[in-house]
């Protein structure tokens, strides 16, 4: 079998500030679409099952990019316990109803959108990748838009549910501004355009912004130091049983 | 027809051979796309570059239409195999930047896509700010404007589904990126 093998090679001479926040961002990428991934055969809709899967598959892309510049994207994957993984708290929070799932990806997508077209235009050797990730972002966040409009100004009972998502996953939007070593974007001057985005958004639904606090003091800032919620040692050890139990299987 | 290494002048001392390097990329680039089977790798936009890097070796440039797109490595491996065939040893590199952009579909290969009932892609938006508001997306079956969106992704990330409301076929649309 024939791999295609990417342009940048993998070892770099020399520690690089980069491989820091490739690392970041190839976690958020993967476990977020680890979790999209169990939407599937789930969804409520046919149409919708594929769309969040394809959106996963987007992400998966994105993580085996960024994944194959610091090492091995097969062994980071799936032989890191969970205190290595250095993604946010936020794509590892559980699908909960559709709802939440939309709410989620409505948060982390406007987010990604902003970082990714910073990143797009810095120098960093990330840059590529961001270049070509921005655009399929955007639909990520369109989709994400969409469904918020739906749910907020549709029936009693789907608002209901979304305003209860967007309550939930508030706690966790801080640590999407906390700044990153070796990535060449103000991170924290990004959240105010992020809050005037998605604060558009939600008042277009009928819904309210939470005014909780943006991050929970027992955790903050924790996904990037590889604190994780409970929730994330199961979605481990689904997405990794089967490369752990049977070391080296192949299909 | 075949390009045997030593016969195209790619063995001896200057391999700079354009003609090669042509003859090579119109093998590569005829190659089918493994998903959009009416489509050459050549229509697509996707073959980047050919280079001759010695006897009978070859290195080709891909660039992937989405970065989780899974038909790049079933390209490479067609891309390889054929040139195999040829007599020639290549090596398949997937390059990201420039990104790639549906305005790189030839216009032979939208035509393709057309007559595959598959609505080809607008004029790419801007490089930056939200998706915006597609002004009509004609169907590829009865050439209507009338035509509605039904999910932003379809059987594969590239491409939505719609409803054409003359002639009540669903139907793909490759979306611009």
């Amino acid at each position: 079998m024939t791999t295609a093998r990417p342009e940048t090679p993998a070892a770099d001479a020399g520690p690089a500030e980069h491989l820091h926040a490739a690392l970041a961002l190839g976690d958020d990428a993967l476990v977020l679409a680890q979790r999209l991934g169990e939407w599937t055969g789930n969804a409520p809709t046919l149409e919708e099952d594929v769309a969040l899967t394809n959106i996963g598959l987007d992400l998966l892309g994105q993580a085996r990019h960024l994944l194959g510049l610091v090492g091995d994207e097969d062994e980071l994957a799936f032989h890191r316990d969970e205190r290595e993984f250095r993604n946010l708290q936020l794509v590892e929070q559980p699908n909960g109803d559709f709802a939440h799932t939309i709410a989620r990806q409505l948060y982390f997508s406007c987010a990604q959108s902003l970082v990714h077209r910073e990143l797009a235009a810095s120098d960093s050797p990330l840059a590529g990748l961001a270049g070509k990730t921005v655009h399929e972002v955007a639909y990520h966040r369109d989709h994400a838009v969409q469904w918020t409009l739906r749910l907020g100004d549709g029936t009693e009972e789907s608002r209901t549910r979304m305003q209860r998502a967007l309550d939930a996953l508030w706690r966790y939007t801080g640590e999407l501004f906390d700044p990153v070593p070796g990535l060449p974007v103000d991170l924290p001057a990004l959240r105010a355009p992020w809050l005037r985005d998605v604060t558009e958004v939600v008042e277009r639904a009928t819904l309210r912004l939470p005014s909780g606090p943006d991050r929970a003091a027992w955790a903050a800032g924790g996904g990037r130091d590889g604190v994780h919620t409970e929730a994330f040692g199961r979605l481990l050890a689904e997405m990794q049983h089967l490369p752990r139990s049977h070391p080296g299987a192949r299909w | 027809m075949s390009t045997a290494p030593g016969r195209t002048g790619a063995g001896g001392t200057a391999p700079g051979g354009t003609t090669t390097e042509a003859e090579l990329r119109r093998l590569a680039g005829a190659v089918p796309d493994p998903e959009l089977p009416v489509l050459t790798l050549e229509d697509l936009g996707v073959l980047r570059a050919v280079r001759v890097l010695g006897p009978g070796r070859a290195e080709v440039d891909l660039t992937p239409t989405y970065t989780g797109c899974p038909a790049v490595e079933s390209m490479a491996a067609d891309v390889t195999g054929v040139l195999a065939a040829h007599g020639w040893q290549a090596e398949v590199r997937t390059v990201l930047s420039p990104a790639w952009s549906t305005d790189w579909i030839s216009a032979e290969g939208r035509r393709k896509l057309r007559e595959y009932g598959i609505a080809p892609p607008g004029p790419a938006r801007p490089r930056s700010g939200p998706v915006p508001v597609e002004l009509s997306v004609r169907c590829p079956r009865c050439g209507s404007p009338d035509t509605a969106l039904l999910s932003r992704f379809s059987s594969t990330a590239c491409k939505a589904l719609r409803r054409c409301r003359a002639c009540d076929e669903p139907f793909e649309h490759f979306k611009e990126v």
